[in-house]
This record gives structure tokens, C-alpha cells and sequence, in this order.
């Protein structure tokens, strides 16, 4: 054990922390400012262990408090901070400066309407999660006194979709999304693939019915992008895959 | 400004929230307001699991939790709420199971269970497996269940509402009643004033006066700040627990469920230290002795890392299948955060600033008192921001998911049946000026302060002097660093002047609360000169049942200084003895 502990010990000492000034360039946009956006370059000193939402938030508290987006949990759990940097969808407090070159391109989210620098209206977004019934649906007439007995393979099968944060990262990064946005999007078939492939659950029918239609799960290209963004690792185009397998087979 | 009538209004959708809003709508016409979206709340950032002696996989009973949980708190818990919870427990694990929450599952389909700290077999033998989880997401899967079933309910939210007062009344017998909130519309920038018969708060926490936390950036305790504005009391504030597996410098949660699982934590010798503090239950003694044993081992000197500034939770005893099943989303962050791979190389962990035992007063009906034994009608309180006091000095984990559940209910249902039987209360004359003043003072400042900085000096002296260990001078620091920072806060001014999406402004506000709250906190401590739960005072090391076995009840006087007194803990059939494990 002490061997391991002076390993770790050393791997510490090496990431000796050392600054670097890094240029941030942000699309702004302030419609009581001004109608277009406009792309702003700040420069600040990031060090290996920050998050690009470290560096977001010294320009706000130290350059230009104006500068607007969302945050919140800061460790890749609540969803709030997703945004597109250097072209792909992530969230700022899941990737490190370690891993990030001296310039970064950061933007909102792509197919939501801006409101203000980095923050879009989530509104449709969650309008196609809630379209898709995201809640148990039992038949109550057979109700347990105790719990719903439920293996853990049964359980086992729908596990990667329940780490869903609906940060909206897949949905925005789907170019079927981009232009046609009544597609339901990646993030609502992932929810509805939840409840789908869960033992307990006997709404199946109704949620394939929602999502076969002319906006659901048939205007999916495989892209991949959308499993590319999650930030959670879910294998979204597989679930995607596996509710249109359902659909096709009437077999859950 | 716009005006809403509602018979229920709740501030907050995190658990506490939601699941009251569950209640309340079935029986009552219900608004939910958030500062966030509720998928956004903290809530969904706990891990380890939620106790409940369901017995699933081993005897257990509520008694034996009861006992837990009350000496967990070091004797400060009130024994009444103690027994609600824990014999509530098992309900709300029932319910959220049937409301659609994917537990982990024993071999014959029944949710599992496992082992947490200070949770045990009749009353100390040995760990117990209490804990039902869902993997190390399960505060994740709770908030998802309950907005889901919100969803399902057609509750309706106010998502990115800021509440920022609070609205008394007097009624016609003279008595002050809850009668509504003012908050601030994020998008637009407009003040809406909801007149409602009750109000709830479920706004969480206030981790943010520390600078080491695992707290969200918006836990800034803005429904303790607007009650405590309103010269109502804040009960045991100066009992805060940190986590003591916080990640290494970064504070970010890495559960208790780790050492539940099997991991061990380690000094730079590599010796299992926990076998001296606790020789019976090791690393899964309550979060205060562990906390306390780390940053001991650390200060004389036997810390890991080139500064030996943190400890090393040790999980490559495990097998990797088990880590991956049970552990996924902390060894994740291991991974990101500090490249460390847990498979094989320990995780540099510290204490981080985690949870608020004390906060507003309320009693096991969720609601809110005055002083010690009156109420404010058609006020209530759930969840962090809610003293009731179930966690007394020291909260078990897994005992706040169970919280905000069991109170989050109980308040809930509360509150709607008394607006069932309540008038409309009238608003006071202009209820809106104290907020549009408050806004308007900061828009309008042209002072030269920034609240980047006053923060970080705040989160610094907090972490420096009101931390695992505090003496009456390190307290006494913090609390002129205070005054001095209230001055300066005086002159901030912010740069955004707009009514869209104003985070500046909104951060502003959150300042002012955080400094409010944590001057109580730290006048607290200093009037409390023992050791208890997670208040530890290296110049008074003993308990002091004699003197101190009471709640702390703060008061705001109207010329801003802090009154203290104290409330009788309620016992109902465990004596305080000597908390050993």
C-alpha cells in the first residue's frame, strides 16, 4: 500500500500547477444592447486543473460582469452549462484546461433560441421530454403493498438511460434537430427508452405511438453526434436503435 | 410588476420541494418557483443512497435507525422528529419505488440495500445495510423520479423565478400570517408578487460561504437570508458538516457509499488510520469523527501528496466489476478532475463544506416557528433550509434524501390543508418596495467594489477560520472579516444595468445573503463553547451537556445585530451518554 500511496504521491508533485493565458472568444448577444451578435475575445490566465467554466466565470467576476450563462452543481451533474466549445457540445465544468489548446471558441447551443450570450430558451426543449409521457405508467389495479419486484437484469436493461441530466447537449448537436425543430431530438427518446425498456412500466405502447410519428425516432440519421455529447457516456444512438427496433417489432 | 393569487406557493424544486408540490397540488392550487430549472437542483448531485430499515437483506428496524440518527447528532437531534423520520422511512422509499425510481435490486427483485456511516445494528454493534440506492446517482435518480412524476401531475413551475421576500400579514386577531412572496423574473427582469394563503420553503443550503464546498454555485441560503430579513430566527446555524471524502483541493462529493462499499482510507504510511479514532465501525464512523480524523492525521503532519495536505481513500482492494456497478460516477470524477484512475491509485481526498444542520426552525409539521414555541401560520419549511431537528449536530448520510422525502411531504400536505381552511390573506401595504428597493440600490450603486472579491474573501476566512476545528479567536477573525466585508459590500456595484437574463444582479443579491448568514453562523460558534457533532472547539474539546445540550436560536434585531438564545432539545427516550464507535 505505501507503494501506491508514493505513486500517487508522485503523480501530484508532477502536475505542478503552472498558469498560461488562454483567448476566449465568445459569441455575445444582447438583444437590449444591440440585434446582432457579436464575438468577443477575452483573454485570462487558466490553469491545467480549471474547467472552462473556471475561466467563464473569472471574465465575469474580474473582466465583464455581463457576460451571462448558466451554471450550477459545476461537476457534470445538473446540466445547466452545456455550450459549444471549439465546435462540439459539452459542458464547461467537465473539461479540463489540461486537455485544451490556448484558444477556445465558445457559443451556445445550436437550434434553441438565444436570449442572452450563452443562455438559449429551454423551453422546447423540455417540451418534447414532457410530449413523451417521462413517468411510470402501471397498471394500479395489481399494486404491491411493498415494493414492484423488479431483477437486476430487468433493471440492468434500461440503466444507461436513467443517467440522463437533460442538458440538452445531444439535442443541439443533431444536425436532424438543427433544421427541423419539431423533431423530438435524441434527449426525449432517451427518457421515453427509459421508461420503454423498464419491466414495471406498461405505457410502452403509448410512447412508441408518440415517437412514431412523423417527428419521432424515423427522422434519425445515425449521426452519432449525439452520443459523441453526452456528457453522462449514455449510448444514445444505440437507445435510439433499440426503441426503433421496438417500433419495428412491436417487441419491447 | 405582476400580480398572482395561489392557495399554495413553493419556493424551491429541489427534493423538498417537488415532493411537497406533489402533495399540495393533489389538494390544493399550487405554484412551485425556482431559481433554477428543477432538474437543476442539488438535490440530484447526492449519491450515496437514502436509509429506511426495510430489512430487505438483513434485520433492521426504524428503533435501531432512531437510535442512529439521534446519536449520530450527538444528542442535539429532537427525538420526536427523529422517530418520524425514521418510521416514515420506510414509506417514502415505497413511494418513490412505485413513483417509477430504478432502486438497485437484491437477487430476489427487492431493493438492495447497503451499508452507510453511523447506520448499525442494534444500537452499535456493527454496520448494517440500510442505505437504498441507485448505484452512486441516487439523489440524481430522486429528483428525476419526482419531476417526472411532477410532469405527470401537471404541477406548475415558475422555472428561473429568484424569490427574494418574503410577505407577512397581520390578521385581524393580530397575528402575523405568511401571505405570500416577492420574486424577480430572470428573463425578463419584471417583480412579480404572488399573494398566496401558505408558502413553503424548500430553497436548500448555504455552502457557498465556504470556498472548499461540495455545493452548487447557487446554494447561497437565499430562503434562510429573506426569513432571517424578516426578524425571524435561524436555529443551530453554526453546526455545519463537511463531507470528509471531498476530492483533493476541489471539494467536488465523493460518497460516503465508497467506504460503504469497502474503501478505505489511508495517511501517507499507508496506515488504515480510522482503526485508532473508531476501532468498531473504522471508516464508516458518522461524517464529524472521520472529518476530524483526517484533518488531524494531516495536521501532525502524516498527509499524503508533496504539501501532505489530504488523505487517500483506498478502492484497489475492490474488484473493478464491483466499482463499475456501484461506483460509476464518482470514479468518473476521479478520473476528470485530478487523472487519477481509482482502479489502481488512491483518490486524494479532504473534508469539503457539505451540509447545514441548523436552519429555519420548524416543528415535525413542517411548520415554521417564531420562537420557541409559537408558530407562524401558513409558513413552512422542508429540507436543508428547515431545522426540525432530525440531524442535530451531525447528519448521518443518506438521512437528508430521507428528509426532504418524509418533510418534503409532511409540508406539503400541510400546507394545502390549512389554505383549505384559510382566507386569502390581504398583502401589506406595497409589498413589492423592499425588493425594487433592494434592486434598484445596486443597479443604481457607483461604488467601486467588486462581488467577485468580496465572495472569495468571505469563502477564505470561512474556510480558514470556521472550519473542521475553530477556537474562539479563529472565530472571532472570521467574524470581524465579516463586518469588514458587510462594509465593503455596502459600495459593490455591478456592471450589467439590463433587465435580461441579470446574473450580475442576481449574484449581487446572493452575496448579501451569504454574508448574512455567515456572520450568524460564526456568532454562533463562538456562543457555543463545547464540542458537539460537527462544532468542534479545540478550546473546549468536551461535550457540555451541563451547559450546552440546547438548540442555538439566533435573532436579527432591528438595528442588525444578532440576539442569541437557546430551545430545549426534545428527549423522548434516549439519555445522552458518551458518543464512542
Amino acid at each position: 500500500m505505501t507503494a501506491v500511496a508514493e505513486r500517487a504521491a508522485a503523480t501530484r508533485s508532477d502536475a505542478a500547477p503552472k498558469s498560461r493565458p488562454v483567448e476566449v472568444k465568445i459569441r455575445r448577444y444582447n438583444p437590449e444592447v444591440s440585434p446582432d451578435p457579436t464575438w468577443v475575445t477575452y483573454t485570462v490566465d487558466a490553469f491545467p486543473t480549471d474547467r472552462v467554466l473556471n475561466l467563464l466565470m473569472k471574465i465575469k467576476g474580474e473582466q465583464d460582469g455581463t457576460l451571462t450563462f448558466r451554471r450550477s452543481c459545476a461537476h457534470g451533474v445538473c446540466g445547466s452549462d452545456a455550450m459549444r466549445i471549439n465546435g462540439v457540445n459539452r459542458l464547461a465544468c467537465k473539461v479540463l484546461m489540461k486537455d485544451m489548446p490556448d484558444k477556445l471558441t465558445i457559443e451556445p447551443i445550436k437550434g434553441l433560441p438565444v436570449e442572452k450570450d450563452l443562455v438559449v430558451d429551454m423551453e422546447p426543449f423540455f417540451e418534447a421530454y414532457r410530449a413523451i409521457k417521462p413517468f411510470l405508467i402501471t397498471n394500479t389495479a395489481n399494486e404491491p403493498t411493498k415494493e414492484w419486484l423488479q431483477s437486476q437484469a430487468d433493471r440492468d436493461r434500461f440503466d444507461d438511460t436513467t443517467k440522463c441530466i437533460l442538458c440538452a447537449a445531444c439535442t443541439t448537436s443533431c444536425p436532424v434537430f438543427w433544421t427541423n425543430g419539431s423533431y423530438f431530438g435524441p434527449a426525449a427518446i432517451v427518457n421515453a427508452h427509459r421508461f420503454i425498456f423498464d419491466s414495471r412500466d406498461a405505457g410502452a405502447e403509448e410512447r412508441l405511438e408518440i415517437l412514431n410519428d412523423r417527428e419521432g425516432v424515423w427522422r434519425c440519421r445515425t449521426t452519432f453526434n449525439c452520443t459523441d455529447a453526452c456528457p453522462r457516456g449514455i449510448q444514445v444512438t444505440k437507445a435510439i436503435q433499440e426503441v426503433k427496433q421496438a417500433l419495428l417489432f412491436r417487441r419491447v | 410588476m405582476q400580480s398572482h393569487k395561489y392557495d399554495v406557493v413553493i419556493v424551491g424544486a429541489g427534493g423538498a420541494g417537488m415532493r411537497a408540490a406533489l402533495e399540495s397540488s393533489k389538494r390544493a392550487r399550487t405554484a412551485v418557483l425556482t431559481k433554477l430549472y428543477p432538474t437543476r437542483s442539488h438535490t440530484g448531485a447526492a449519491q450515496g443512497g437514502m436509509c429506511a430499515a426495510l430489512a430487505n437483506v438483513e434485520e433492521d428496524n426504524w428503533e435501531w435507525h432512531t437510535f442512529d440518527t439521534i446519536k449520530g447528532g450527538d444528542y442535539l437531534v429532537d427525538q420526536d422528529a427523529a422517530e418520524v423520520m425514521c418510521k416514515e422511512a420506510i414509506d417514502a422509499v415505497l413511494d418513490l419505488e412505485k413513483m417509477g425510481l430504478p432502486f438497485n435490486r437484491t437477487p430476489a427483485g427487492r431493493i438492495d440495500q447497503r451499508r452507510f456511516g453511523g447506520h448499525t445494528r442494534n444500537h452499535g454493534e456493527a454496520p448494517v445495510r440500510r442505505s437504498c440506492y441507485a448505484a452512486d446517482r441516487t439523489g440524481h435518480m430522486i429528483l428525476q423520479t419526482l419531476y417526472q412524476n411532477c410532469v405527470k401531475q401537471n404541477v406548475e413551475f415558475y422555472n428561473e423565478f429568484y424569490v427574494l421576500d418574503l410577505l407577512l400579514s397581520r390578521r385581524a386577531d393580530g397575528v402575523e400570517v405568511a401571505s405570500g412572496v416577492v420574486a424577480y423574473e430572470l428573463a425578463t427582469g419584471e417583480i412579480h408578487v404572488f399573494n398566496a394563503k401558505a408558502v413553503v420553503l424548500a430553497t436548500g443550503g448555504f455552502g457557498k460561504v465556504f470556498k472548499t464546498t461540495s455545493n452548487a454555485h447557487t446554494l447561497t441560503g437565499d430562503g434562510m437570508g429573506a426569513i432571517w430579513r424578516k426578524g425571524l430566527p435561524l436555529e443551530d446555524m453554526e453546526f455545519f458538516q463537511f463531507h470528509p471524502t471531498g476530492l483533493a483541493g476541489l471539494g467536488i462529493l465523493l460518497s460516503e457509499a465508497a467506504r460503504g462499499e469497502g474503501g478505505i482510507l489511508r495517511n501517507a504510511d499507508g496506515e488504515r488510520f480510522m482503526e485508532r479514532y473508531a476501532p468498531t465501525i473504522k471508516d464508516l464512523a458518522p461524517r464529524d469523527i472521520v472529518a476530524r480524523s483526517m484533518a488531524n492525521e494531516v495536521r501532525e503532519g502524516r498527509g499524503a501528496g508533496p504539501h501532505k495536505d489530504y488523505v487517500l481513500l483506498d478502492l484497489t482492494h475492490l474488484p473493478r466489476e464491483q466499482i463499475d456497478a456501484k461506483l460509476p460516477d464518482i470514479t468518473e470524477f476521479a478520473r476528470t478532475y485530478l487523472g487519477v484512475e481509482p482502479y489502481t491509485e488512491p483518490v486524494p481526498v479532504y473534508p469539503t463544506a457539505h451540509y447545514a444542520m441548523g436552519g429555519v426552525p420548524t416543528n415535525i409539521e413542517a411548520e415554521v416557528l417564531r420562537n420557541n414555541t409559537d408558530i407562524v401560520p401558513g409558513l413552512y419549511a422542508a429540507g436543508e433550509v428547515a431545522c426540525v431537528s432530525v440531524h442535530g449536530s451531525n447528519r448521518l448520510g443518506t438521512n437528508s434524501l430521507l428528509d426532504i422525502n418524509v418533510f418534503g411531504r409532511r409540508a406539503g400536505i400541510a400546507a394545502a390543508e390549512y389554505a383549505h381552511d384559510a382566507a386569502l390573506p390581504e398583502l401589506p401595504e406595497a409589498p413589492a418596495v423592499f425588493v425594487s428597493e433592494l434592486l434598484a440600490g445596486l443597479l443604481n450603486s457607483t461604488g467601486s467594489e467588486r462581488v467577485s472579491a468580496i465572495r472569495t474573501e468571505l469563502q477564505n476566512t470561512m474556510d480558514r477560520n470556521a472550519q473542521v476545528f475553530r477556537t474562539d479567536e479563529s472565530l472571532a477573525q472570521a467574524e470581524a472579516d465579516i463586518a469588514e466585508l458587510k462594509k465593503r459590500y455596502a459600495q459593490v456595484s455591478i456592471s450589467d444595468k439590463g433587465k435580461r437574463y441579470n446574473s450580475d444582479l442576481l449574484e449581487a443579491v446572493e452575496l448579501g445573503f451569504l454574508l448574512d448568514l455567515a456572520e450568524v453562523l460564526v456568532v454562533s460558534a463562538r456562543n457555543r463553547r463545547e464540542s458537539r457533532g460537527g462544532h468542534a472547539r479545540e478550546d473546549f474539546l468536551e461535550r457540555d451537556d451541563e451547559n450546552f445540550m440546547q438548540h442555538t436560536m439566533a435573532y436579527r434585531e432591528p438595528d442588525g445585530s444578532i440576539r442569541l438564545d437557546w430551545k430545549p432539545v426534545v428527549v423522548t427516550r434516549y439519555q445522552p451518554m458518551a458518543r464512542k464507535y
